[in-house]
Order: C-alpha cells, then structure tokens, then sequence
C-alpha cells in the first residue's frame, strides 16, 4: 500500500550492493511479504491467486504442447492426439492445458462476482477493475483462439460463426472479417495466424497482471466490509505469512476439483463434435462455443429484431460487445457510497438476480432458441393443398387420423396436398435468453445508478477491526 | 452463505442445461448391463480380454470399411493395450504384435530402391492398413457415403462424460431393428421396399427405409421424409449407410467366447475405447495418488493456516 514504509532489511553484502542498484528483491519483500492486507478477507478472496496459478499452469503446459504441435489443417488435428500418444505425459499435459482453460474461466467470473458483490470496482479502485476488464477480454480472445487448434468440427464453425460476427460491422467489417482470416474463408492461413496470436496473448495478459498486480498495491486490498483500512496495525496483517497459507489452502482446494476434471473427465467440458476432424463442408447441426462463452452467444442469439437502421445481427453484436463495454464504466454507473453490497439490502437482492440471470443466460446459449420451456397448448397439424383448379388453402387438425384422410382426400381428388406440424405457442429460450439480456442490461445501467441514490446502507461498521470483533461475539463467524 | 448456495444452484442447473445440449432427436445410448468397468472410479480397468475379441471383431468385420489412422499396430502391445506383455516391454519386439501387424498387406509408404512403391507385410511400427486408398475410393465402395475414422470415434460421441462414447458404439451396434420387423413390399417404381411398422405409445406409424440406408434409433438424424404417421410424433434416430454387421456368429473368437451380437458390440465398443485413449489407464492409475496427495497438502496448509491465524480475530 502506498504510504506504507519499506521494512525490507538486506541482510547479505549482496542483496545490499543488488539493492542500491536494482531494489527487486525489495519490491518483491513490500509486494509479497510485508504487504499489509486486511485481516478479514473471505475465501473469495483467494481467487487471484488462483487465477494467478491458472494462468501459470496454462503459460507452462501450452509452451510444452507448442513444441510438439503441427499448425496446418492437415496435421494439427493428428498432432494433438499424437501428443496424447507418443509423446511423455502428453496425455497429462494436454488435458491440464484443456481443463485449464475451463478452470481459468470458472475461477475469473467467481472472481469478478467477488468483485461487484464487496464493489471492488468504485474509487480508488477504478484503474485496478478496468485492467481487470482487460484481462477478461483478453481471455476470451485467447481461449477463442486455441479452441481453433486442434482443427476439429466446433473448432472450424465455431471460428467461421465468430468471425462472421465481425462482417456485421458497418464500412469495416469486411476488412477486419479477412484480415482475420488471412483470405476468402477460414483455412491453413487462419490456423497459423491463430496458433502465432495464441502464444502471444497469454504474456500480454501477463502484463496486464502485472499492472493489475501493481494497481491493487496502490490503494490496497478492498474487504468485505468495502470500509478502507484506517489504523495499518489494528486492521492489516502482513501478506506473508497470513494470506500466502490462507491462499495456499484455497488454491489446493481449488486444484483438487481440477484434478478430478483432468483424470476423471478430461472431455467433459468441452464439445464432443471437436474430436471430429474439421470438415468445411458439412456444417454441425448445433454450433455451441465453450461453456464459458455461452452467456454471451445467447444475448447475441436473444437479438432477433432490427432496430431503426440497424438489422438485428449488427444490433446482436453491439449488445454483445455492450455487455462486457459496460463493465469498464461500471465504476461511475454505480452511484452508492457504500461499497460492499452486506451492508445494501436491496441492491444485494438485485445482485442475486444478476447472478442467476447471468447463469441462465449460460443456460440458453447452450440450447436450441426456438425449443420450448414452457408450452401452452399441443403442437397442431396443418395440411396444406392446391387443388387441380390451382387454388391453395390449408386446414388444421388436432389429431393426426382425420388430417390424414383429409389429406388422402385432396389427393384422391387430384390436389397435391402435404402435413406440417403447427407449433403451440410457448415461452422459448429465445424468450428467457431476452429477458435475462434485459435485465443484464437494467442492473448495470438502470438500477445501479437510481439505487445508489435512494437506498439507505444498513449496518455498515466504523472499521475493519470493529467488524471483525462484532464477527466474533455471539454470532459464528462466516465460513473461515 | 447465501451467495454460495445460490451459485451452487446455479451451477448445478447449467450442468443440466450441458448435459442436455447436444440433445437431437436419436435415443440415448446406453451402456451395457452392470456398466463399463473402465469408468469405475477410483481406477477402473480396460477388459483385457474383451479388447483383444473386440479387435478380432475390427479386423475382421469393421477393418473392411474403416480405417484407425492414428493407431499402429505397436500401440497394441504397448502397456494399457490389448496385447501388452510384461516381457516385452518395447512393443516393437513381441512376437504376437509382430505376427498381428504381419496379417496385413500395406503399401509401404517408403519407395524401394529402384524407386516403386510395393505391397509388403505390415511391421509393428507401421499405421493400421487403410481399407480405401482414398476417400473417393471408400465413397464409391460404399454408395456414396464414407465409412469413418474410427480411432477417436468414443471421444467423438457422447458428452464427454467416460464410457458415453463406447455406450454409443455398443448401443448402435446392437440396435438395429430385429430383422423379422423389416418387411418389404412393391414400391412405386415396381422395385421392393423395405419398411417397418412402429405401434408403441403414441409413435404409430410406417417407416420407409430409402434403399441402401438402414435405420437405427441410435444414429443421428431425421426420419420425417420417411415417416407415413403422425409428424408429432416421430421415431428416434435416423439412417444410416452401414447394414447391421454383426448377426449371431458373425466371428469366431479365438477364446472360445460365443459370438452374439450384444458380445460382439461389447467387445468392439471395448477395443474402440482403448484406440481413442490409449493411455487412459496410465491416466487413471495416476489419479487417485495425485488427489490423495492434494488432500494431504490441502489438510496440512489448513492446520498451518489455523495456527499462524491463531490470535488473529479475522
């Protein structure tokens, strides 16, 4: 934390010639050992150093399997199995890297809910979860990218799907469209582009950490309670030991569910279409992305009406887009003073809502817009016809026996006649998927702001360590 | 706690929403009665025996049409696989590898020394044969449709959870219709036509079978073209180009087994496990130490956790 004196002694004639020159190992002391942290965070807390493990793990297993990997569509889908056969350990490598990126997902939106649940977001924090942001985005960009390497079916559609997104784009969108593709369509070209950027993103993010890393040291850890730390020696702990064992306990926790998922159900998580080597001429009959995406294909699915000017696939797009844009101006949308949403009984109702409208929006995504949820009323039969004079008419039936001889009827009478199924109304996914894309957009852009003015904060402690204390009087303390 | 119990919910019901995403309208596979021993938890084990019949079932029945080109025949007697022997520890020296690989004719894919490519008895180390030179070739033997790779085809099945892949396999195979169902008569053209009549519950009706194609309802597809009935209320499954392969008998395995159709389906869906992740064994043998060892750390950082925490109020 800023402000904080170094209490970094060298001991050694080393360190202290090393550190009137290049003061690293001082940095690293204030940032990692010294750091004085609030002595009340919870264990959603842990997940940055989880992430921090995540990405590690992935930067690791990934420069491993780039030096055995093939990027040519001929090959690549070859050379992935070949180095889950041939190579030592492949198998355990591939799937650490596989599952990883699932666990890397799980453990950033546990991580970004932590955050807008304690408002880890508002001042001085704002620099610190718009970096965040970019981290996100630049996530997504490279998990996009190495879904495309191992060249199977979900890998080939599911690129040609996202990259058509951006044709959408007016004046632009062609341009961008091929200069992603390398060419006319998705092929070799793309697979090598793809294969370069997905080496050279994950070290971007590492940057990004970093800074990350550096503007959470400035203004120090936010807490549960969202109340800044007032008195260093009554509300802080130092990082080290307190929170590296308190970390470290989360962070194996955190490695057992990952393990299960690499040696129990490697697959699992990802589509069984991608162990289908990809095929541009026949299509997939469902084209899904990952699951970590699916939240966000389904408000570009829920947009399925032109507004104005705008036909409904660009307008998809910029909602789309929209839902992680709002997330970097969150900061100044979210009026209220208080930070953390304990002590904000309605805003922590609507919170709720967010979470679960987002869970089902991963819900939608993963199924078929126009399957029904909820039906009202039974699917009817329609037999259309044209009669031998030419005229055309249609007639619906409840039951299948009498449209049938209906049908036969017409026929007989020299008409050509044929039988539709006519859907009963029903409330689809489609439906939830837009009402859940209206609500995400609501809390960020409508109920956030108003809230922060009208809601009276209920119960909010002076200070960390009173918190703490009312934490431990008769009432158990939360899960520690 | 709130917050927890709620993602909690949520969590489980977006496991449901993925378990249901590939749903189309083919019948769920099944696995066979008792489960596969290989997806028990905490180290299940391939059927040694089983894989090398379901091998036997391959090479002489499926090794026709489709080919396995990410498998060579050392793969067979590696550890894991269906011919693995302690004493042969490089797959490349057992006598019995050696004598599979050598049951079949491949194009060596190296030229001779005057140059010509030329036919020689498979050695270990060489690919599985390929039954068609090309895929145009595999199309024009079999009516235009093109028999697939089978080495990943339980990975490329299923959701991803273990054994789902095989399930489909043995499910498919053992699933077409009981021969004495299909019944032919004169079509319009004059030449016969085979259909089947469905009177289950609410699925009433005639399925045509296009020639050439062969129905299953474990097979994806769509079936409305062929359906004389209700359109509400269509069978499962659909058409595919490979006839039922696998009557009573089909192969006379070598163990003595008798050869039915639900053994014979087990058996292939067995070895074809196997060839999709050779080394699942040696992943599965790893697991449990690997966790047991997490849980070891996780317990002892919590104990140190408690005491370095100890006269902390947090």
């Amino acid at each position: 934390m800023s402000g904080h004196e170094s209490t970094y002694k060298p001991a050694s004639g080393f360190t202290k010639w090393l550190d009137s020159r290049l003061p690293i190992v001082r940095l690293a002391h204030d940032s990692f050992v010294d750091f004085p942290t609030p002595k009340n965070l919870n264990y959603w807390y842990t997940f940055g150093g989880i992430l921090a493990i995540c990405l590690m793990i992935q930067i690791i297993t990934g420069i491993v399997l780039a030096m055995h990997y093939t990027a040519t569509v001929n090959e690549a889908f070859g050379s992935v199995e070949r180095i889950m056969r041939d190579v030592p350990f492949g198998w355990l490598i591939r799937n650490i890297h596989m599952v990883g990126a699932s666990m890397f997902f799980l453990a950033v939106y546990v991580h970004m809910f932590r955050g807008l649940y304690y408002g880890s977001y508002k001042a001085p924090r704002e620099v610190l979860w718009i970096l965040g942001c970019i981290i996100f985005l630049l996530m997504m960009a490279t998990a996009f990218l190495g879904y495309m390497l191992p060249w199977g079916q979900m890998s080939l559609h599911g690129a040609n799907v996202i990259i058509n997104l951006f044709g959408a784009i007016p004046l632009v969108g062609e341009s961008i469209q091929s200069w992603l593709m390398g060419g006319p369509s998705v092929g070799n070209q793309t697979l090598n582009r793809f294969f370069s950027l997905h080496y050279l993103l994950p070290f971007m993010i590492a940057g990004v950490v970093i800074l990350h890393i550096w503007a959470l040291h400035v203004p120090g850890n936010n807490n549960p309670t969202g109340v800044e730390v007032q008195e260093v020696e009554k509300d802080t702990v130092p990082f080290h030991p307190y929170y590296t064992v308190k970390d470290g306990f989360a962070i194996v926790m955190f490695l057992i569910i990952f393990a299960v998922f690499v040696f129990y159900a490697p697959n699992v998580l990802g589509h069984a279409d991608n162990y289908i080597e990809a095929n541009p001429l026949v299509t997939p009959s469902h084209i899904v992305p990952e699951w970590y995406l699916l939240p966000f294909y389904a408000i570009l699915r829920a947009i399925t009406f032109d507004l104005g000017p705008i036909d409904a696939k660009l307008l998809g797009v910029i909602f789309m887009f929209g839902s992680i844009a709002v997330l970097f101006i969150l900061p100044w949308l979210d009026t209220a003073k208080t930070k953390s949403m304990r002590y904000r009984p309605v805003a922590k109702q609507f919170f709720f809502g967010f979470v679960v409208a987002c869970l089902l929006l991963g819900w939608c995504g993963a199924m078929n817009p126009d399957d029904p949820i909820i039906a009202m009323g039974k699917d009817k039969l329609v037999v259309n016809y044209t009669d031998a004079a030419g005229l055309e008419g249609s007639r619906t039936f409840e039951d299948y026996a009498p449209a049938a001889e209906f049908r036969a009827d017409q026929q007989a009478s020299g008409a050509t006649a044929s039988m539709a199924i006519e859907k009963a109304g029903a409330f689809t996914f489609k439906h939830l998927s837009q009402l859940m894309t209206l609500y995400y957009f609501l809390y960020f852009l409508l109920i956030l702001p108003i809230l922060g003015l009208r809601e009276k904060p209920k119960g909010e402690p002076d200070s960390i360590h009173k918190a703490v204390l009312g934490n431990h009087a008769p009432v158990a303390a939360p899960a520690e | 706690m709130t917050f927890f119990r709620t993602l909690v919910a949520g969590l489980g019901a977006l496991a449901i929403g993925f378990s249901a995403h590939a749903a189309g309208g083919s019948k769920h596979a099944e696995a066979p009665e008792g489960g596969w021993a290989f997806a028990s938890v905490p180290a299940g084990k391939l059927e040694k025996d089983s894989m090398q019949r379901g091998y036997q079932v391959y090479k002489e029945v499926c090794a026709s049409c489709h080919g396995m080109k990410l498998l060579s025949y050392r793969n067979l007697g590696e550890p894991g696989g269906p011919f693995y022997d302690e004493a042969f520890p490089n797959a490349n020296d057992n006598p019995l590898v050696k004598a599979l690989a050598a049951e079949n004719e491949i194009l060596d894919p190296i030229p001779d020394d005057s140059g010509d490519l030329v036919y020689r008895p498979a050695r270990p180390s060489d690919a599985f044969r390929s039954p068609y030179a090309n895929e145009q070739a595999a199309r024009a033997a079999n009516g235009g449709a093109y028999p697939p790779d089978l080495s990943v085809i339980t990975k490329a099945r299923g959701h991803g959870a273990e054994g789902q892949g095989a399930s489909y396999v043995y499910s498919l195979l053992k699933g077409y219709p009981d021969p004495e169902k299909i019944k032919t008569k004169e079509g319009e053209d004059g030449l016969n036509v085979n259909y089947i009549e469905f009177d289950k519950g609410e699925t009433v009706g005639t399925l045509t079978q296009p020639t050439g194609q062969y129905y299953n309802p474990y097979m994806a597809g769509d079936v409305t073209a062929q359906w004389e009935g209700d359109p509400r209320h269509l069978p499962y499954g659909g058409f595919l180009a490979m006839a039922p392969q696998l009557p009573d008998g089909r192969v006379e395995y070598i163990d003595g087994t008798e050869a039915t159709t639900a053994q014979m389906a087990y058996d292939v869906a067995q070895f074809l496990q196997w060839a999709g992740d050779p080394k699942q064994e040696a992943r599965k043998k790893l697991a449990l130490p690997s966790i047991l060892y997490l849980i070891l750390l996780a317990v002892l950082l919590w104990f140190s956790y408690k005491r370095i925490w100890r006269n902390v109020a947090h």
